[in-house]
């Protein structure tokens, strides 16, 4: 288990579903409670839309690591996409190109303890952590 | 088909289909052998082998492939089960065309060859498509039944009307909860409408915005909508994603949307055997009393 990685490709909505599925269970076994359980699965449904959404299609990847706290959940959401423009923008509360709500990226943000984007002409890569408390 | 071949297969069908039947025992089917009975195995590969003849003596019809085919969906086996079975039997079916006839010339075996494919690939190829189709009726018989328990709309009294959500909503589905809810609103001639999403596990940015919109387009037809049913979870993510809810009534249970609901339409709930309950005190307070 430990290191282990998993992967689940995102090409249909419910792939979604799928990956929010793989993330919550992995999050039970890691031991978060509820309420962590709630917040993974609701910042990979947003990440996983994301890709389906804007880059058609990408993958999302689960490993557990180990870090200064006892151990963590690591997302990493993969596409290949066009890559986003103004990364500052889509950073800030009521940004968005598609009629949403805009609250996806910056509410992922709050929702997980670490938060990284990297973002290209050749794709996106976001990168999130939650410890273990 | 050369009908010297057909005799020859034909006359030594019952050597043929005990060398297939030994081949498939030692087929992939075996992963699968612990749920299955020797019994049920055998019964359905003489099926099979049987359709297979009956189509070479040309008095089979599509009906008896689909119906097998219908038979493999049902038992759950694999679509390997076919493909491998149909496999071993033209390689089987050649070797003893091979065997029987004196000529070895490599024109009369790719002839042989030639002859059996066009017998094996048609049978192959219709079983192949009676699976898949079976399966994907089974999937959109799945669908119209998922999609008959989208999204319901309740009338519990007059003007009071819920939409019990349970399950993923995906872009589909939200679609159906906005009309149902409008047809059901104009309907039912609600005032009050509750949503209850007790039921559905994750309420991100999308589910949320769907939400507002369908909130907004009761409001717009003149009713209010209550959403009910946020578990303290789902509570925390919303505040997390700073998704904004303050444009309609919320509340923690159906219980209390339904009060809440009550009051909106000025009515309440009483007790309609109160007098019993006075009753009780008389005869309790005419005890104290002795």
């Amino acid at each position: 288990m430990k290191g282990a990685l998993t992967t689940v490709p995102i090409y249909k909505e419910w792939d979604i579903v799928g990956a929010r599925q793989s993330g919550r269970n992995m999050a039970k076994d890691l031991g978060f409670s509820t309420v962590d359980q709630a917040r993974i699965a609701t910042a990979i449904s947003e990440l996983a839309r994301n890709i389906y959404l804007y880059a058609g299609q990408g993958e999302v990847s689960f490993e557990e690591v180990q870090g200064d706290t006892p151990v963590g959940l690591k997302i990493i959401a993969k596409d290949n996409g066009p890559g986003i423009d103004q990364i500052s923008k889509v950073l800030e509360d009521g940004y968005s190109t598609s009629g949403g709500l805009g609250a996806g990226l910056p509410g992922v943000k709050r929702l997980m303890d670490d938060f990284d984007i990297v973002s290209n002409e050749n794709g996106t890569t976001v990168t999130v952590v939650m410890w273990l408390r | 088909m050369n009908p010297e071949y057909q005799d020859i297969l034909l006359a030594h069908s019952n050597d043929i289909i005990h060398r297939w039947m030994n081949e498939l025992e030692d087929s992939k089917l075996k992963e699968y052998k612990s749920t299955i009975s020797d019994e049920m195995i055998e019964q359905v590969n003489r099926e099979f082998v049987n359709m297979i003849f009956d189509k070479l003596k040309n008095d089979s019809s599509r009906e008896s492939i689909e119906q097998f085919s219908e038979r493999i969906v049902n038992l759950g086996w694999p679509l390997g089960y076919l493909t491998g079975g149909m496999q071993s039997f033209r390689s089987i079916c050649i070797r003893t065309l091979i065997e029987k006839i004196d000529r070895h010339d490599p024109e009369t075996f790719l002839q042989v060859m030639d002859d059996v494919n066009q017998w094996v690939d048609p049978i192959k190829n219709e079983l192949i498509d009676a699976y898949s189709s079976n399966w994907s009726n089974i999937i959109s018989l799945q669908k119209v039944a998922l999609q008959e328990l989208s999204a319901p709309l309740i009338p519990v009294m007059d003007g009071v009307t819920i939409m019990p959500l349970v399950g993923t909503i995906d872009t589909d589905r939200a679609k159906l909860i906005m009309e149902n809810l409008l047809d059901g609103v104009i309907k039912n001639r609600a005032d009050v409408v509750l949503i209850d999403i007790t039921g559905v596990p994750v309420v991100d940015t999308m589910v949320a915005h769907h939400i507002i919109q369908a909130a907004e387009a009761v409001r717009l037809i003149g009713a209010t909508c209550i959403l009910v049913g946020i578990r303290p979870e789902i509570a925390q993510t919303i505040v997390n994603l700073g998704i904004d809810l303050d444009k309609f009534p919320t509340k923690s249970t159906l219980k209390r949307g339904f009060e809440k609901a009550l009051e909106m339409t000025d009515r309440q709930v009483i007790k309609t055997n109160d007098h019993d309950d006075k009753v009780v005190d008389d005869i309790i307070q005419s005890i104290d009393k002795e």
